[in-house]
Order: C-alpha cells, then structure tokens, then sequence
C-alpha cells in the first residue's frame, strides 16, 4: 500500500508536492535567513555591519570545524562528548608547547593535531574494536581531557601567544588586487563562488534530467541560487568593507567543501552513511565497519586539535575553562542540521547551517543585551523545536 | 451454526489508493478461518480494520460482532469485546519475564502494587494450557521464537479472548513447532475460541481451516467452506494470483558444468559457548550452472554453515578449507570471500541485507562501490545507470530507483538484494531462504532469476524450510542435521519421505558427513 500511496505523490509532481518533500532542505536554509533578517531589524542593522559579521566567523570557526566531524561521527551511529575538553586540551598543549617549552610555531601545530589524532584513536579504539558504547568512551574522554588541561596548565592562564600563531584565527588574507578598501580579495572570492555554485548546480542538473531524477522545478532552482548567491557575495561585499577575509573563514569554507565531497561523492563516505543506516548489512556488503568506526573517531579527534588550536589563538590564552560545553552547542548544530540519532543520515551543510543558526542566535541575543539565562533558554527550544520538525514530518509521509 | 462475525463492504481508502474495494467476512463461531492473499493483497489493513486500529469513520461498510453493530474508536474497544490479534512481529519485552510479559498492561495489582503470587498462579495455568512448560520467572529473551508464540497466545487467553487473529503465526517457526502451533489452534478451537488465521503456507491451512476466504488487489475473490467443498492448494493458489499456476516452479534443463566451489571438512564453533561445535566436518561442493539444496529443520545449522563460510561471519575456531576452481582461496573476511566469487543472500533481508532507510540505487551497489566509481569517486550516472538497468532485469516494481528500499514489498526488496549481489560479480550465489515471507506471484520471478544464473553458469546453494520449493528447484539437494550434513540426494532421488528420514535416522545413525558424490 505504501508503494502505491509513493507513486501516486510522485505521479502528481507538481511544485507543492516536491515542496513537501523537501521541506526540511528549504527549511533549514529559510529558517536561517529568517532568523538572520529578525534580528537585523531588531538590532538596528547592527548584526550584518562588517565588523559584526567578521565577528561571527571568528567566534563560530571553531564550533563548525568540529561540527564536520561531528556530523560523521553522528552518521556512523555514535557519539562524541569528549570535543569540548579535547579542544581545550590541545590549546592548553600548545600553549605549554609555545609559552613554557619555547618550540617554534611550525613545530606546534603539527605536533598539537598528532595529539589530537591520537586522542581520536584511543576513542575510537574502544568504541570500535571493543564495542563500548561511545557515550560512555567519551564521556570518560571528556573528564579524562578535562583533567589533563588542568593539570597541563596547573590551573593557570597560559599565554600571549607569537602574532604569527594568532594569525591562525585572527589573520586576514592580504588583499591581492591591491584595492585595499574595498577588500579586492573578498570581492574577488565572492564572484569566484558565486560562479563555481552556479556553475556546479547548472551541471547537477543536466545530469539529474539525463538519469531521470527526481529534479527540483526550475523556479525553486533559481529561486535558492538567487537567495544563496545574493547573500553569499552580500557578506563577501560587507567582509571587503572591514578587513577582508579572515583567515579563518578560508580554512573553514575549504574544510566543509572538502568534507561535504567526501560525505557525498565517495565510497568512503558512502560506506559511512551504509554503516550507520544498518551495520550488520554494511558488515555483510563487505565494508570494514570497525575500521570506519575507527577512522571517524580519529578524523573527529584531528578536527577538535585543529578548533582548539583556532580558540586559544583567538583569545591569545590557553584557560583550563577553554571548550567547557561546547560539545553540547556541536552536537545541537548537527541535530539542528536534521542528522539523525540512530544514524545513517544528515548532510555536512546541514550541519554547517545548524551551526550559524546557532550562532546568529548567540551573537543577536548578545547584541540585544538578553542574558546568558534566557540565551540558554532559547537555544534548547530551538533545538527542541528543529529536532520535533523533523520526527513530524517523517511521521507524516 | 451463528455467525460471531461479519464485515460486510468493507472499503478503506488511502490518499489515492483503494486498499479495500467492498471486502466481506464471515467469521462462524467456534471455526478456524483462514484469510489467503498475496503480500499488499489487503489482509493486514482488512485486520487493522476489524481491531479498531483504523477507527469507525475512517472507513465504509459494517463490522457486525456477536449480532451487534460494532464501532471500535480503538484496538482496546475491540480487546473489551475479547478480540485479538497477534502480529507477524511478536510485541514481547525481551528482558521481562513471562509472567511480567503475559500480563504486561493488564497487571495484577492492589493499588498499584503487583501481586506477584496471583500473578505466577495465574501465568502457570495459562501456560499449561498452551502447553508450554516453562517457569512463569523466565526471561522471554531465553526462549526461542516458537515458545514466544506459545507465550502470545497464552497473553491473548489471559484477556478472554473470542477471537483470536493470528498473522502469519508459523512464518519464522521451524517444521516442529508449526505443527505444535496448529495443533494448539485446533485444541483451543475445541475449547470453542473462534479463530482467524492469515498464512502464506497452504498445507498448514488445509490442514487446521473448516473455510477459507481468498483476498485479492483488496477484493474478496472466494469464501469456500471446507465442510461443503474440498479446498485443494491448486485451487487457493489460482484465486490468489488469479491465474492457473499450474507449474509452480519453472522448468529448467539440467546444466552441470566445470566444479565451481568445493569446502571441505568445515568444522565451526559457537561464538560464545567455545565447547559446542555448531558445524562439524561438512563437505559440500557446487558445480556451475548447478543449483544445490541445503535441506533440515530449523536449528539444523544451515545459515551457521553459509554464514560461517562467507567471510566467517559466524562462529569461531573455524577450520576447513574452501576451494574455487580447484584451488584454495581465502574467505576470511567478507571482502575477500566476495573478491573469491562468493555472495551470500541473507535470510535476513531487514536486518541483515538492506540498509532499509536509503535508497534502491544506493542499495544495490553497496556491495560493489568499485564499480561505479574512479579512484574512491562514485559517479552517479554511472550508478543511476547500474541499477536502472537491474530495476528493468529483475523488474523491481518502483517509480523509481530513488525510493526507499523501506517503500518496497518484501518481494521486490528480496530482488534490491538479489541486484545488490548480482551486481558484485559472483560465481557462486548463496541464497538463504530466498522465497521467505514474499507471495507466490514474486517467488515465482525469483525462482526463474535462480534459472537464469544457472544458465548464465553461475552455481548457486539454496537453503530452504519448504521442501517442495527445494525439490522443484534444485539438481541437488544435501540434508543437514545437528550441524551435519547427513546425505546428498539428486533431484531424482529426492522427496520430501526421503529428506526426513534421513533426518530422522540421522538420530541413531553415525553421521554420514561429507556425502560421496
């Protein structure tokens, strides 16, 4: 019956029906400009000046780093609660490294991401070899980190850092085109997307109408490229208007490009997703599921040294109180993102949305001088609500 | 005789589907009736209808129950009446004990305290009327999938049942328990508990049905009474397809080429109690284009044997060797059983074969992602065009290849399986009941896929619980017991008389393992 009940929708493909569909996909986006335009007008225009949207990169960088390895660890079926302390931990790392132990800058980096590599792979050793549930791996990760920052730091502040360490979080890339003010690399970079996005879904479609897909109707397609486009080069525009492009955001648009093309365009992710949707079945297909399981936690573990490397170069000191439950803003983006909790779905840019919908949310309600109290507050029916969205609509089709 | 119940036109409608076009039933008190239909045929929603889990309003037509108008807002309005169905899926807590689970939400209780004493009497005589004999305190998770049936039917007595719906009681029970099963049927009907059985397998309604309504594309076909006429299989199997299925099994020459693949002496261990030996010292070998029965009793070790074998994906300690074309490969993992040419079609298709939540395309080249893609890069055309193609060569009913495989009809999810393993390239084809749980008309195509593999040379092994299936398929057919492969019939040889005595002497004979050829 339901086969028959499938058919017939799609038989009917008309825009309100495709609509329903994708509702979530459109929703996501939709509710994030919403969000965005509310508080532009309630904050006076003050959360799109360029200062302020600088401001929002920096401070969501690190959130959204560990949001990408979030979002796989969550697809292959578990959890990560250690992050928050991992990253702290790295910072804390490297701020002995630099500060008390005098190793150069190019030496630190490297060294802090092999620790978090190694960190990942004790995580993911227990929760893949010896069926742990992650949970409970991290959760013992997370006091065990948290602990460790302490005693690395001996309950200090660490710091000021070397210019050229900050420059990780609070550099911008030097204008190319010599224009300076406007920011001729911003502009540059904004046209350059704008075209490759362009460019991309012009070439997706031709590909779905050559198989027969189910294809978005051609006005919600340049309806969501025009929205897209517009906004992008309007934040590249404000962004030359500052000081261009921070450094940061470069690290964090090549990182979710990569990682959204490895989610969607290889076996390796693929397998991934396979994994997390019916384990015993992807075990079956011949796909190492351990050895997956493994690598997701490593990859996560790599991706919160890279984040707290970021943070302590932004606040220019490493506190033992640094990454402390910022696991829970993580996991919240990527479950904002429309993943799943028994795995097996969500998209990186979900993810990556989930997490500036939070942090539009943190940065207007701090402009609008609301407390931490009802911040929290409005974060978790937020979450609430967007997870509630999702388990509607499934209940729905 | 009165009639304890009747549906008369009944028509329920989903959003541009007709599930039910003016279905009538009659149900007489104190018979056993069965309801036979193809999966999707409309049986399941006829009985959502009758329990009230699609409520009065929602639908056309009249229930009538012991004489009255009923309109169930509820399943608990119709529980009240003493109507009650257990489901294909048992709806029991694996980690409460019987007791706990017979009177699960119906607790025998003084102000919210359990009375553990009336309880335990209690749950001990329901038992002994099903004749299970079990300790009340036991854990449902210790007993096999047949006693949890028992203990279903002994929770449905507790509730003064009238009637009793069973779907698909005997679906995932060995030959031994099916028959204890029925014969608990005939016995509570004795006792004058109005029944209602919905079956895939013929025999077993003959056997225990006094009538029998046939139900098609949501339409009653025939109501026969088997005090007036005699039901015979031929004749429910043509009103269920609605056509002669006069060879229920598809002819096919006798092809036996080259030796494909050849284990011998395979000896497996059980994962967890390391002292029992689950397999021992079977040999068996496949030629191509042969097809090779797998036949024994549920429990006899068949899927440990394949399991084991493919990518050692059961048991421990596994010894034996395995050999393809005459030389030795190694199956030690899954990846490399399948890179030997091996593909093992689970019995378990929703647990074990799909990945239910994602699509037909991603489906199929699970098990072969190297094939449609560049240097860890899947093409997409190239996968869409992979598996449109096995949706024409199987004829995957689906609009299309980006539907859920959860969307799909156990018959066409068993063909996204079978593309799934056809598309990885194999030489031998394991298939572990094949036909389970899907209706005549799609075991029908899947039987002739099995000949057309045979013809393109592939061998495939088939294990199956229903004898006449492996008899009409198979060139030849091993017998298993206790873990044992006990003797090898060829088609000519084969009957059903023949494989179960084997079995049966298997019991005071020394295994025969290892059958000569």
């Amino acid at each position: 019956m339901d086969l028959a009940e499938k058919t017939n929708e799609s038989a009917g493909k008309s825009l309100g029906a495709y609509l329903a569909g994708h509702l979530r996909d459109y929703g996501l986006l939709v509710a994030l400009i919403a969000i965005m335009l509310f508080f532009q007008v309630v904050t006076d225009g003050t959360l799109l000046k360029p200062v302020n949207i600088t401001n929002l990169f920096l401070q969501n960088s690190y959130i959204i780093i560990m949001a990408l390895g979030m979002l796989i660890v969550i697809v292959a079926g578990h959890i990560d609660l250690s992050v928050g302390s991992v990253m702290g931990f790295v910072g804390a790392l490297a701020a002995v490294m630099m500060v008390n132990w005098g190793w150069p800058v190019w030496l630190t980096i490297p060294a802090c991401l092999v620790a978090g590599v190694l960190i990942g792979a004790w995580h993911g050793y227990w929760v893949a070899y010896w069926k742990i549930p992650a949970f409970i791996v991290t959760l013992a990760g997370m006091l065990v980190f948290r602990g460790l920052s302490l005693w690395l730091l001996e309950g200090q502040s660490v710091g000021p850092f070397e210019r050229s360490f900050q420059s990780l979080s609070t550099g911008f890339i030097p204008d190319i085109l010599g224009i300076n003010r406007p920011n001729g690399t911003a502009l540059l970079a904004g046209a350059l997307a704008v075209i490759g996005i362009v460019w991309m879904g012009l070439n997706q479609r031709a590909r779905n109408a050559k198989y027969g897909m189910d294809d978005e109707p051609t006005l919600f397609f340049v309806l969501r490229n025009v929205i897209v486009c517009g906004a992008l080069f309007y934040v590249m525009y404000k962004l030359s208007g500052f000081r261009g492009l921070p450094n940061v955001l470069v690290s964090m648009v090549v990182l979710t490009v990569v990682y959204a093309f490895i989610t969607e365009n290889t076996t390796l992710g693929r397998r991934i997703y396979a994994l997390g949707g019916n384990e015993n079945a992807a075990k079956l297909s011949g796909i190492k599921t351990e050895k997956l399981t493994f690598l997701a936690f490593v990859n996560m573990g790599m991706l919160a040294a890279l984040a707290g490397l970021i943070f302590a170069a932004r606040l220019n000191t490493a506190t033992p109180k640094a990454g402390f439950a910022v696991e829970l803003d993580v996991i919240a983006a990527v479950f904002i993102g429309g993943a799943s909790m028994s795995g097996g779905s969500g998209k990186i840019i979900g993810a990556v949305i989930g997490a500036f919908i939070m942090g539009v949310l943190n940065n207007g309600m701090s402009i609008m001088g609301i407390g931490i109290d009802y911040q929290q507050v409005i974060k978790g029916l937020v979450l609430l609500a967007a997870v509630f969205f999702d388990v509607y609509q499934k209940n729905k089709s | 005789m009165t009639s304890l119940l009747e549906m008369r036109a009944i028509t329920k409608e989903f959003p541009g589907v007709k599930a039910l076009d003016n279905v009538n039933l009659t149900v007489t008190e104190g018979e056993i009736h069965a309801i036979c239909g193809e999966n999707g045929a409309g049986k399941s929603t006829l009985m959502k209808v009758l329990s009230g889990v699609y409520p009065a309003g929602t639908y056309d037509g009249e229930i009538h129950y012991d004489g009255k108008l009923a309109q169930f807002a509820d399943i608990n309005d119709s529980e009240d009446l003493g109507i009650i169905i257990i489901h294909q899926e048992l709806a029991l807590v694996p980690l409460l004990s019987i007791a706990e689970n017979i009177f699960l939400g119906n607790e025998r209780a003084k102000n919210g305290v359990m009375d553990w004493r009336e309880t335990f009497r209690l749950t001990e005589d329901l038992l002994k009327r099903v004749g299970l004999a079990e300790n009340p305190g036991t854990l449902i998770d210790s007993l096999g999938v047949g006693k949890q049936q028992l203990v279903e039917i002994a929770k449905a007595l507790s509730k003064d049942v009238k009637l009793l719906i069973l779907d698909e009681p005997t679906a995932a029970l060995s030959e031994h328990d099916s028959q204890a099963l029925l014969d608990l049927m005939l016995e509570l009907k004795a006792k004058g508990v109005t029944q209602i059985i919905i079956s895939h397998k013929l025999n077993e309604v003959r056997r225990v049905a006094d009538s029998v309504t046939v139900i098609r594309d949501g339409s009653t076909v025939s109501s026969m009474n088997a005090h007036e006429e005699e039901i015979t299989e031929d004749r429910i199997v043509r009103d269920m397809v609605g056509r002669d299925m006069s060879d229920r099994y598809p002819p096919r020459p006798h092809r036996a080429g080259e030796m494909l693949m050849e284990v011998e002496d395979w000896n497996v261990w059980h994962p967890e109690h390391a002292d029992r030996q689950v397999i021992s010292n079977a040999s068996f070998n496949v030629r191509a284009g042969e097809v090779v029965g797998i036949a024994g009793l549920m429990g006899s070790g068949r899927t440990e044997l394949v399991m084991s074998i493919f990518g050692k994906s059961y048991g421990k300690n596994i010894s034996g060797s395995v050999k393809m074309h005459g030389a030795p490969v190694d199956v030690s993992t899954v990846g490399k059983s399948i890179d030997a040419g091996l593909a093992y079609v689970t019995e378990d298709r929703k647990s074990l074969g799909l990945v239910l939540e994602e699509t037909i395309q991603k489906n199929i080249t699970l098990a072969n992602l190297p094939g449609v893609s560049k240097s860890g890069v899947i093409s997409e055309g190239e996968e869409t065009r992979v598996s449109e193609e096995y949706r024409k060569a199987m004829n995957i009913r689906t609009p299309s290849v980006f539907q859920k495989v959860m969307n799909l009809s156990g018959g066409n999810q068993q063909k996204v399986v079978l593309s799934k393993w056809l598309f990885s390239g194999p030489e031998v084809l394991i298939l572990d009941e094949p036909t389970r749980g899907i209706d005549v008309g799609a075991k029908f195509e899947i039987y002739n896929i099995i000949n057309d593999l045979s013809e393109q040379g592939k061998g495939v092994v088939m294990i199956s619980s229903e004898m006449p299936e492996l008899l009409g398929m198979c060139d030849r057919v091993y017998v298993m017991n206790e873990g044992a492969l006990v003797g090898e019939l060829t088609a000519a040889e084969a009957s059903q008389e023949k494989i179960m005595s084997m079995i049966v002497t298997d019991v005071v004979d020394e295994p025969v393992s290892g059958a000569a050829e």
